[in-house]
């Protein structure tokens, strides 16, 4: 019906009709299908929340005295960088610790400082305290470099989150006497809480549940600044249960998501502290959907009320891979503040901002309307649900 | 917090204040201490009216009050609005606002259990102490 060649011409005459995936909900209920499908050009979508892969690929230069990192020893403000790369580029990944991190040596640890800190002073223009040592050979013949370094100094500070924007999740629930630590937060026992991570009908992937419009290539706002889909994520699972509707019934796909730390913001950047767990990065994402067709207008319209989660018992399930899900409860009902689930009341939490993923939205939506966002085409779509693409769990001798 | 003289411990005394008064409560703590004397840290809601009356009679009847002041604070910088603390909260004294979906933090209500603190990934939730 439109093309996306269609929508930036309009997007460029500054007369695209842009709204959020929120506003979509809201206009479908007196608007007929057919009607918005053709006047609306894209909706925006949102999520703020913890995502564990995530992490940036750093190049500092050389020192006059050259140093081979690669291969030997990063500490950015005491967090080890990954160094199996060339001399002078790095990894920083978002639940990377200091050594001498207690861990949970003293049951539940902390975790106050990790890579996913590191990664918000870099955005924030902070000064980074950063020491190598090396084997040192005939061309790079220093052994140990300390020396203070903020973003401007490195050359590139590109962001590749190998996996993020997960396509539905778990909602954990503790059915132990014991209170539990885990990446869904603190689960008290006999189902004290339940705790979930979905930006639910503003998630980008719950708003184009086949992939048809997101692929390798689509810009997208990530972390303040402007960001692509540079892959499909890992555990990537195109062949997860569907609702009539196509959306999953559990975790289905994800984005391995690439761009410059350098026009990001520490307020889409933040690094967490999961108690009992580690660190992580909170990352900001919002992806654009073209409304080529009334197909996809069907898809960005569902709500959290027909968006279903499974629930997960933290305790001994999830840890021992059993597979068991409890039953599943409706992002309406989660999002209300408590469920009622298995003849319980239990109030809930979230782990993802939706406060935050409802401004991301908006700027996105705003960015479009400004005429400084075009959308892209896909280069080419990731594998489908025909695909025959499996995620598999680790074979074990 | 309230403290039970050893002679009261054995004592029934806040299950027939809970009927008498129409109180609903949260026992967050309750030991009885090396000294025999009985602690108990819980929380009261009810009408002002009934909750006058069954303080006053646990004065009454011996029984030392102490108003626990909450000295956490939330740092608004660092908090993302995502909620896990709403969950945790066992005196909703942090709220989701069902509009905005701001976490708002309600001092006033809070009697400093600790758990929003260990439970916040943004280290949003301090403590003095």
């Amino acid at each position: 019906m439109k093309t996306i060649g269609e929508i930036n011409e309009r997007i460029q005459k500054g007369e695209a009709v842009v709204v959020t995936a929120e506003e979509i909900i809201e206009l479908r209920k007196t608007v007929s299908p057919k009607k918005l499908a053709k006047e609306v050009d894209v909706v925006t979508t949102g999520t703020f929340g913890p995502m564990c892969s995530s992490g940036v690929f750093l190049n500092f230069g050389h020192s006059r005295r050259k140093i081979k990192m690669g291969g030997g020893k990063v500490y950015l403000n005491n967090v080890p960088a990954y160094t199996g790369i060339a001399a002078v580029d790095v990894y920083v990944g978002a639940t990377a610790m200091p050594d001498d991190d207690p861990k949970n040596t003293k049951h539940p640890g902390e975790f106050k400082y990790g890579g996913g800190y590191v990664i918000e002073e870099l955005a924030a223009g902070k000064e980074i305290h950063l020491e190598a040592s090396s084997y040192g050979t005939d061309c790079y013949p220093n052994k140990s470099l300390k020396t203070k370094i903020t973003i401007k100094d490195i050359n590139e500070a590109t962001l590749y989150n190998p996996r993020n924007c997960y396509q539905n999740y778990n909602v954990a629930v503790n059915l132990s006497d014991k209170t539990i630590y885990t990446y869904m937060g603190v689960l008290k026992p006999r189902m004290g809480n339940a705790n979930y991570s979905s930006a639910g009908q503003l998630s980008p992937l719950f708003k184009d549940p086949y992939l048809q419009t997101i692929g390798f290539g689509t810009r997208i706002f990530l972390g303040g600044g402007i960001g692509y889909v540079g892959w499909w994520g890992t555990q990537y699972n195109p062949s997860v249960k569907r609702q009539a509707n196509g959306a999953p019934v559990s975790g289905g796909a994800t984005l391995a998501l690439i761009g410059d730390l350098k026009q990001m913001s520490p307020k889409f950047l933040q690094g967490v502290s999961l108690t009992g767990y580690g660190t992580s990065l909170m990352v900001g994402a919002g992806i654009p959907i073209p409304i080529l067709n009334e197909e996809i207008l069907d898809w960005v319209s569902i709500s959290d009320d027909e968006l279903y989660a499974p629930v997960v018992d933290y305790s001994y399930d999830y840890p021992n891979s059993t597979g068991k899900t409890l039953g599943s409860v409706s992002y309406g009902e989660l999002r209300s503040g408590k469920i009622n689930f298995m003849g319980k009341e239990i109030p809930t939490g979230s782990l993802s901002s939706y406060k935050t993923a409802r401004e991301i939205a908006g700027i996105l939506k705003q960015w479009i309307k400004d005429g400084k966002f075009l959308l892209t085409a896909p280069v080419f779509h990731f594998p489908g649900p025909d695909s025959k693409y499996q995620f598999k769990p680790l074979k074990e001798e | 917090m309230l403290h039970f003289p050893p002679i009261l411990v054995d004592k029934p005394m806040i299950s027939t204040l809970i009927r008498d008064y129409d109180l609903d409560f949260n026992i967050l703590k309750a030991f009885v201490s090396p000294e025999e004397e009985g602690v108990l840290v819980i929380a009261f809601s009810g009408t002002e009216e009934n909750l006058d009356k069954a303080v006053n009679e646990l004065k009454s009847k011996g029984v030392t009050i102490q108003l626990i002041e909450s000295d956490i604070r939330m740092i608004r910088d660092r908090c993302t609005d995502c909620s896990v603390c709403v969950g945790l909260c066992p005196v909703g004294a942090l709220i989701l606002d069902r509009e905005t979906y701001e976490v708002i933090f309600d001092a006033k209500r809070c009697i400093a259990c600790g758990l929003c603190i260990k439970g916040c990934p943004a280290k949003a939730m301090v403590s003095s102490i």
